[in-house]
């Protein structure tokens, strides 16, 4: 059941993400960039690289393909997994050479993140960053309340700042009882 | 100075630094199953994989140092393939894990180091260093935060809670004192803008840590023995200890893949 809270948002885009949805607009090789909305995620395989803010840039050099990405927390085991596929992508495609680059800054922010990224998160059971009630970007603490991505509601309680991967945070809904992850403002 | 010898300053200091995350990092993950709670223990191995990965990435631009100076080391090498003498992290690092009391009392005085120290290094002329920093300094702040949280409850928490802190305390303080001092090496690559001055820092630190100790009932110590060495590849036998089990699998089965 969704209740009214999530339809009183009302979504603004953040400047970063404007600038990069014109770089991409603007680079020429749509059909590379295309292709590589082919690679999700590992750990959240509802999110494509571009969606979730990893990837930074894609540049034909003649037969050769440079990607460059971006950490998301500097541990994230994905950061391997992710190249191997975008490489496994590309392969698919004739592209011959492909090299991956890791770019550490400036670093990543939860801002990058689309519009599409976050409501396939909250589609997919995780409270994207902006569904802090107070506020996106607000420190956590235990009065910290997030719309409920099951049932819409935020009478919500923090479980942990710290969850099952580093870029997530533990809740529980007081409403529909589920537990669920936040995606943390970074 | 030769160029060179420059680059080579600049991969000993990025060792170091790669150092300390990596033997940090790896005494955290040694929490992980035996967390006091459930929440806890998924917290400790989130932090520790925040160490592990500035460790990643101090030792892949090592590695890119070391083809430069005709050396051809891989980030796993510095990680898995040096023995203690080698390793040159400042020793509160490399220390046992101990109670919880005292893995939250090192935190504490090791994140608010962290946060003056990476802060700095965002601003040195090092183009990579500077990136890496910006990326570590968002994990640094809610180190931060935890710590603190955690020394507040259990400070001004129980008797016994309040007792094992102050005892941790007590026993940590003697290895604080080597974290804001430098060698020539070091001092070279202040004089470059590269290295953070650590020992311009300590003031800063010392009122964060003093600030929160208060509010926490504790009391700061007062002893004046301290520990040095570190930088120098001296340790305590902690280190050897972790090495043998961090290396064990790398060099028991050489370039094992799955």
């Amino acid at each position: 059941m969704q209740s009214g809270n999530t339809m009183n948002i009302i979504p603004s885009k953040p400047h970063a993400q404007y600038e990069r949805e014109q770089y991409r607009r603007n680079s020429g090789i749509p059909e590379l960039w295309a292709l590589l909305d082919q690679v999700k995620d590992p750990e959240i395989p509802v999110l494509s690289l571009w969606d979730i803010g990893i990837l930074k840039d894609v540049i034909q050099q003649g037969n050769v393909v440079k990607v460059i990405i971006t950490p998301t927390y500097s541990g994230c085991p994905a950061m391997d997994i992710i190249t191997e596929d975008i490489q496994g992508v590309m392969d698919d495609h004739g592209i011959e050479k492909c090299l991956v680059t890791m770019q550490l800054s400036p670093a990543w922010t939860t801002d990058w993140m689309t519009e599409k990224g976050r409501n396939q998160l909250r589609n997919y059971g995780i409270a994207p960053p902006n569904d802090v009630v107070n506020g996106e970007g607000q420190e956590l603490n235990e009065d910290t309340q997030v719309l409920c991505p099951h049932c819409g509601s935020h009478d919500t309680r923090m479980v942990s700042e710290f969850g099952s991967t580093a870029c997530k945070s533990l809740f529980q809904c007081n409403s529909c009882e589920e537990p669920f992850d936040l995606f943390k403002h970074i | 100075m030769t160029q060179s010898n420059s680059k080579q300053d600049l991969l000993t200091y990025t060792v170091r630094l790669g150092d300390d995350a990596i033997i940090l990092g790896h005494r955290l993950s040694e929490w992980v199953s035996y967390g006091p709670f459930l929440e806890e223990d998924i917290a400790l191995g989130n932090v520790s994989l925040d160490f592990i990965g500035h460790a990643q990435m101090y030792y892949t631009y090592a590695a890119t140092l070391s083809n430069e100076v005709g050396d051809k080391k891989a980030e796993d090498d510095f990680a898995y393939l040096r023995d203690e003498r080698e390793f040159q992290n400042h020793i509160i690092h490399e220390l046992p894990r101990g109670d919880f009391a005292y893995s939250v009392v090192k935190q504490l005085l090791i994140d608010l180091y962290n946060k003056h120290y990476i802060e700095e290094l965002k601003s040195s002329n090092d183009e990579t260093l500077s990136a890496i920093a910006a990326k570590a300094a968002k994990e640094v702040t809610y180190h931060c935060r935890r710590s603190k949280e955690w020394t507040l409850r259990l400070g001004d928490g129980t008797e016994e809670s309040h007792l094992k802190m102050q005892r941790a305390l007590d026993d940590l303080w003697g290895y604080t004192h080597e974290i804001f001092e430098q060698d020539e090496l070091e001092l070279r690559l202040v004089a470059q803008g590269i290295a953070v001055d650590s020992a311009s820092l300590k003031d800063k630190w010392f009122d964060d840590v003093k600030a929160i100790i208060e509010q926490a009932t504790l009391k700061l110590p007062t002893s004046e023995w301290a520990v040095r060495g570190g930088r120098a590849g001296y340790h305590t036998e902690n280190l050897g200890h972790l090495l043998t089990e961090m290396q064990f699998v790398h060099r028991s089965f050489p370039g094992a893949k799955w």
